[in-house]
């Protein structure tokens, strides 16, 4: 039997508020432990969440970009559980009426994905446990928990189990991330943990409609591990089903540093949330001249440029210009359309300069003239472009060595160099020339003229 | 010598306005007092000795966070607890220059009726030291009422203000709900918690509601007062109408001393011009309990989730995190909380959600609507605050429904979000007997004159016989 993968991801983003979502600390990455705290975010008795108007409007904003409803009334809900990242004993979300619901994100190759809800909540604090093994919370000999992280505003997206293969599930991530950085609502960096997501994947035979068990992969830490991951899981339930048994509910804890995903718990040890509506807070109403503002105030999206792009280029190609936040340099460096779009991907992506740093018409001039610099000037070209004042022109003259004037002292001083290998040659063994021309080549960093050498060596070994 | 069991706080104030007396000797005067008689009474876990400001002094229930001071809401699970920030209420009575006298007894984490579910030891009535002050801000009560405070805060879910206020023969007011911030109060049940004023006056009391009440930027439940607070002064309440609720009169349990002497209250109200009649509010006194009993305790179980000795407070337990957050909340929880808590959680377990709390929320709606119907044909409601006068300490102890019983009349109008006033209508076996007066939202000056103008006309002297 053929099957086929269902795939449903849960996202969650950082947002790039000033301060926290129900305090005013500020929000700063690596300050020193415990130093962006209050009687709110400690839950000291008596301390009442204020919501931030800001993250609300961000959330709103990233609704518009995902083509959400903006609900007219959302409700704030408290979610239980007794962890001591969670300093209230509940974390403040969003339950049965988020911010934003029923949405759809367009892929570059033209499928869509549903959105089911992108809803408003606070991140927990950060626990380290010191001691045993694992950093995890068995077997360790104390847990400290830095606060700094707990209120931080967070946005939850929920897709429909749309996706169907894990490359699909991978460009998905990738045209989401750009969008949340480009709407300016989050640094999504998975590194800083300001983006996080857990995939569900389930399996059917193909062709059908059915949605059977699934299971959740959490702990992914790369695009590229979780489509490693959502392959290996489709693996695995394709054996089990294919040898009679039977996919069971259960979270699994993705460790890329072992090629296995050991179950972090079953459906029986499944959590009761007793979810209870904040009486804390009242409901949220945004208002629609907000709603409206905001809709006004959205830029064009990753989306449509890599459609309006792949009318002259490729998919891929614009895609990943697009992905990877090249694409409107490409627009504005001057060229022959594809030259332009392969370099920025290939040679000039791997100098990691910032886009924004670069002239586009001195890259551009850069591109135009790359067949006839050597490979290695050209790449040291390329690395230059993001310095301030860049020229091309510099580069490109002295890019080669072409004056017979100034090569000539290089060949002769080469030969002198060498006086064995020029009597071997002499001898009939020609096949030095190309020594010689190497030797030329490496006093000139690669940037004389190899035609010109060529002709000089032969000329003067001819003497 | 100031005597502290007569002195409102009213004539406190005019005693430093006209420099007979400073905020500091009068704070110097009611510690005295506190040496003298709370021995006996236990209404104070905490004093304060420097007066901090030149007003009248002033006593806050245990719940209500004060910097520096601590604040342990009469459980050991807040044993030691020195809050870093004043709750708003207490940044408001420091900015009317009012000095803290102390930290008044109270039902633990305000769950009680009688005070005796404080982990520190029940306070006793003034009027008879043999009997609860009422609860849960018990403490507050027996301080006013034993010339121990010239006036105190209490904070009231399901009848916390209004029946010790009717006990120990005080005036509480219970404001609507999002008219005085929470922000700073150790939470019971999010949605009901509401602080107000115990005094000896209802002039008194709008004195103090004036200093605590309107919108805080940081409780977003609250609001903006419609209209600024009013010293009543109106002697009587001639084209009122005063609607006399049936089956808040008349309910089971209701001693007949009490009836009598509420009864006689409304004759005086009639005196005084008022029109009344009788209405019904047959839904709400028969719901208004066991929806309480449902929403009061899944609040609560979710309030007091963050004890887990985690960040403040005493931490038991030598194991692993789960064996030491059940030690600590086994250890720091006493029996009531315990039982609010299992009660809550359960109601707000999955697949009970929607039977027990979200059925509540929607029986509060009709109590809502039943009560707005009744006032829109009345004014004011009429009915005792409490069924019974003061009852001996252990009395109701060991069988918590006889004790929850016992805010019967005062539950309703706390589910409707409506203010209640509580004044004392006389004595009914040499105790005092409350007389509550309720009105719509945001009616608090309506229910000061009223109160007011009974209150003059009663003659009821506040303090306890076996005192004077």
């Amino acid at each position: 039997m053929k099957w086929a993968p269902v795939i449903g991801l849960e996202i969650h983003i950082h947002l790039k508020t000033k301060t926290k979502m129900f305090c005013r600390c500020e929000l700063e990455y690596g300050a020193e432990e415990n130093s962006r705290t209050c009687p709110v975010c400690l839950a000291h008795p008596g301390t009442l969440p204020v919501p931030n108007a800001r993250a609300i409007e961000m959330t709103i904003l990233l609704g518009h970009a995902l083509q959400c409803e903006v609900v007219e009334r959302s409700v704030f809900h408290r979610k239980h559980y007794f962890y001591p990242d969670l300093p209230k004993g509940y974390q403040i979300s969003q339950y049965d009426q988020p911010l934003c619901v029923n949405g759809r994100f367009a892929l570059a190759d033209g499928s869509e994905v549903g959105i089911t809800r992108a809803h408003l909540e606070e991140d927990a604090a950060k626990n380290v446990h010191m001691g045993g093994s694992g950093g995890r919370i068995a077997g360790a000999d104390r847990t400290l928990v830095d606060y700094n992280r707990a209120g931080t505003p967070l946005v939850e997206i929920v897709t429909e189990p749309d996706l169907r293969s894990s490359e699909q599930a991978k460009r998905f991530l990738q045209l989401l991330r750009q969008t949340v950085v480009e709407l300016g609502i989050s640094d999504a960096e998975m590194e800083k943990g300001s983006l996080r997501f857990d995939v569900n994947v389930s399996i059917r035979p193909e062709g059908s409609d059915e949605l059977r068990t699934r299971t959740e992969l959490k702990n992914m830490n790369s695009f590229n591990f979780a489509a490693k991951g959502i392959e290996r899981e489709i693996k695995r339930q394709i054996g089990i089903y294919e040898s009679g048994g039977e996919v069971e509910q259960e979270t699994l804890h993705f460790d890329p540093g072992n090629e296995s995903a050991p179950p972090l718990r079953s459906k029986e040890e499944a959590q009761d949330y007793r979810y209870l509506p904040e009486p804390d807070l009242v409901p949220l109403v945004p208002g629609r001249e907000l709603v409206e503002r905001l809709r006004g105030e959205l830029p064009e999206l990753p989306g449509a440029r890599i459609a309006r792009l792949a009318d002259e280029l490729d998919t891929d190609l614009a895609e990943g210009l697009v992905t990877s936040g090249r694409d409107r340099l490409f627009e504005q460096v001057p060229g022959e359309r594809r030259a332009v779009a392969n370099v920025l991907m290939n040679q000039w992506a791997a100098t990691g300069v910032d886009p924004a740093a670069v002239d586009a018409d001195e890259l551009g001039k850069l591109i135009e003239a790359r067949d006839r610099i050597p490979r290695a000037a050209f790449t040291e070209a390329l690395e230059a472009t993001g310095e301030p004042g860049f020229e091309a022109e510099r580069y490109l003259a002295d890019g080669q060595i072409e004056a017979t004037a100034d090569l000539e002292p290089l060949v002769e001083h080469v030969l002198a160099a060498n006086p064995s290998q020029v009597d071997d040659y002499r001898g009939g063994k020609e096949g030095l020339l190309g020594f010689f021309v190497g030797q030329v080549m490496k006093e000139t960093g690669g940037r004389a003229n190899p035609k010109l050498v060529n002709e000089l060596l032969r000329e003067k070994l001819k003497a | 010598m100031t005597d502290t069991l007569r002195l409102t706080a009213e004539e406190a104030m005019g005693l430093i306005e006209r420099s007979e007396a400073s905020g500091a000797e009068l704070h110097r005067a009611y510690l005295d007092a506190i040496g003298e008689r709370d021995g006996e009474l236990h209404a104070y876990l905490t004093t304060v000795e420097a007066a901090e400001g030149a007003g009248v002094p002033i006593a806050l229930k245990d719940v209500i966070s004060t910097k520096g001071v601590e604040t342990t809401a009469g459980s050991k699970i807040l044993a030691g607890y020195k809050p870093v920030f004043d709750s708003t209420v207490a940044a408001c009575c420091k900015e009317a220059g009012l000095p803290l006298i102390g930290k008044t007894n109270l039902d633990e984490f305000a769950m009680g009726s009688s005070t005796e579910n404080s982990a520190y030891g029940p306070t006793r009535n003034p009027w008879d030291p043999e009997r609860v002050p009422g609860g849960s801000s018990g403490g507050s009560a027996a301080a006013v009422a034993g010339g121990l405070a010239p006036w105190a805060l209490g904070s009231d879910t399901g009848g916390s203000i209004k029946q010790p206020a009717a006990l120990c023969g005080l005036v509480g007011l219970r404001p609507t709900y999002g008219t005085v911030s929470r922000y700073g109060i150790v939470a019971f049940a999010s949605s009901l918690d509401q602080v107000g004023p115990l005094t000896k006056t209802v002039r008194d009391a709008a004195f103090l509601y004036r200093i605590i009440a309107g919108r805080d930027p940081l409780d977003s439940t609250t609001v903006d007062l419609p209209e600024p607070v009013e010293l009543p002064e109106t002697e009587d309440l001639k084209g009122l109408r005063i609607g006399v609720p049936r089956e808040l009169n008349e309910a089971e349990g209701i001693e007949p001393g009490v009836s009598e002497a509420v009864q006689r209250a409304i004759e005086l109200c009639r005196e005084l011009g008022a029109e009344v009649g009788e209405t019904t509010l047959p839904r709400s006194v028969e719901f208004g309990m066991p929806c309480y009993y449902l929403i009061a305790p899944s609040e609560a179980s979710s309030n007091l989730a963050r004890y887990d000795g985690v960040r403040y407070g005493p931490r038991s337990g030598k194991g692993d995190i789960r064996e030491m957050y059940m030690q600590t909340r086994d250890e720091g929880f006493g029996d009531e909380p315990k039982r609010r808590i299992m009660l809550g959680t359960y109601a707000l377990s999955a697949g009970y959600y929607d039977a027990f709390y979200g059925q509540a929320q929607k029986v509060r709606t009709v109590i809502r609507d039943e009560f707005a119907a009744a006032l829109e044909q009345f004014d004011v409601l009429i009915s005792p605050t409490s069924p019974t006068v003061a009852f001996p300490l252990g009395a109701k102890t060991e069988n918590p429904l006889a004790m929850y019983l016992s805010d019967v009349l005062a539950i309703p109008p706390n589910m409707a979000g409506l203010p209640g006033l509580s004044i004392p209508c006389g004595l009914s076996e040499g105790l005092p007997v409350g007389l509550q007066l309720i009105g719509p939202q945001f009616s608090e000056n309506l229910l000061f004159r009223t109160g007011h103008a009974l209150e003059r006309a009663i003659g009821f002297d506040f303090v306890p016989e076996r005192l004077r």
